[in-house]
């Protein structure tokens, strides 16, 4: 039993979503805020590809859905690594203190 | 109609508790957050007929993702300064410009998408069509996806393990009840 609601709205709620974390990406600088809106934006991508799979009954939107999954998943434990070696180094969440590319 | 009621209360939940995401200062509240957004998406896929994904994103997202968050959170202990440090990061001027360009982005979007005009069938995809399909043409997306997760397990090994072991080093140098 699922619902039939048109795709047009499914999608309106993926792309608010998406540009949410966009919004959060441009405007914080504190970089594991700067990571959870990424999150936020990959799981909207997610959405959307469910919302394609609902509209014809096939199981490849949830196939797509769970290799962003699995991105979304190497992505973060190399970032939050990362956030780990910026915080040791320059002693702050900062973003913009890593903008050189100095060694 | 009580199709659209179904779908969009938790679409709501989970706009209003994304806002939260972007907007709080604090990263453990910021996160508490984040769950209750991917636990709402997790309704809306369940509402679509997708049972597999929406377990999916209970289990790897709002159970593994944000659990991963919540350990470098606390290992990075963050507390009262870094609340009030994130407030003066988060001053006003800095949203105007992201909020206008990512408003017109969905203006746009919303325009285009609403000009063609279809619905979702209402009918479930269960778990055994998802998986007939995964190991059937999407074997070599699978394997794929394997060596991508193989990657990030021995590079986050490696950054978090040079990072363990210079406060280890740091910890017995100069605090010893550190170490």
């Amino acid at each position: 039993m699922a619902i039939a609601v048109p795709i047009e709205h499914v999608l309106a709620l993926a792309a608010v979503l998406f540009l949410l974390g966009l919004a959060g990406v441009l405007a914080r600088r504190n970089v594991i805020f700067l990571l959870m809106s990424l999150e936020v934006m990959m799981n909207a991508a997610g959405l959307a590809f469910i919302a394609a799979g609902a509209k014809w009954g096939a199981p490849d939107g949830q196939i797509m859905f769970m290799l962003i999954l699995a991105l979304a998943a190497a992505e973060v434990a190399v970032a939050l690594g990362l956030v780990l070696q910026l915080s040791r180094r320059f002693d702050t969440l900062d973003v913009d203190a890593a903008s050189e590319m100095s060694g | 109609m009580s199709d659209l009621v179904v779908f969009w209360v938790p679409a709501l939940v989970a706009i209003a508790a994304t806002c939260g995401v972007v907007l709080h200062a604090n990263a453990s509240r910021a996160l508490v957050y984040l769950v209750v957004s991917l636990l709402a998406v997790a309704v809306i896929f369940f509402a679509l007929g997708a049972p597999f994904a929406a377990a999916l994103e209970v289990v790897v997202y709002a159970g593994a993702i944000v659990v991963l968050f919540l350990f470098v959170v606390m290992m990075l202990n963050l507390g009262r300064s870094s609340v009030l440090r994130e407030r003066r990061w988060l001053e006003p001027g800095m949203w105007v410009m992201p909020t206008v360009l990512a408003i017109v982005l969905l203006v746009v979007m919303v325009y285009v998408l609403f000009g063609a005009s279809a619905g979702t069938k209402g009918e479930m995809v269960g778990p055994r069509a998802v998986g007939g399909a995964l190991f059937g043409p999407y074997l070599l997306a699978v394997e794929l996806a394997g060596f991508l997760l193989l990657a990030a397990l021995v590079g986050a090994y490696h950054l978090g393990r040079r990072y363990l072991e210079e406060r280890r080093e740091a910890g017995e140098a100069g605090e010893p009840e550190l170490g």
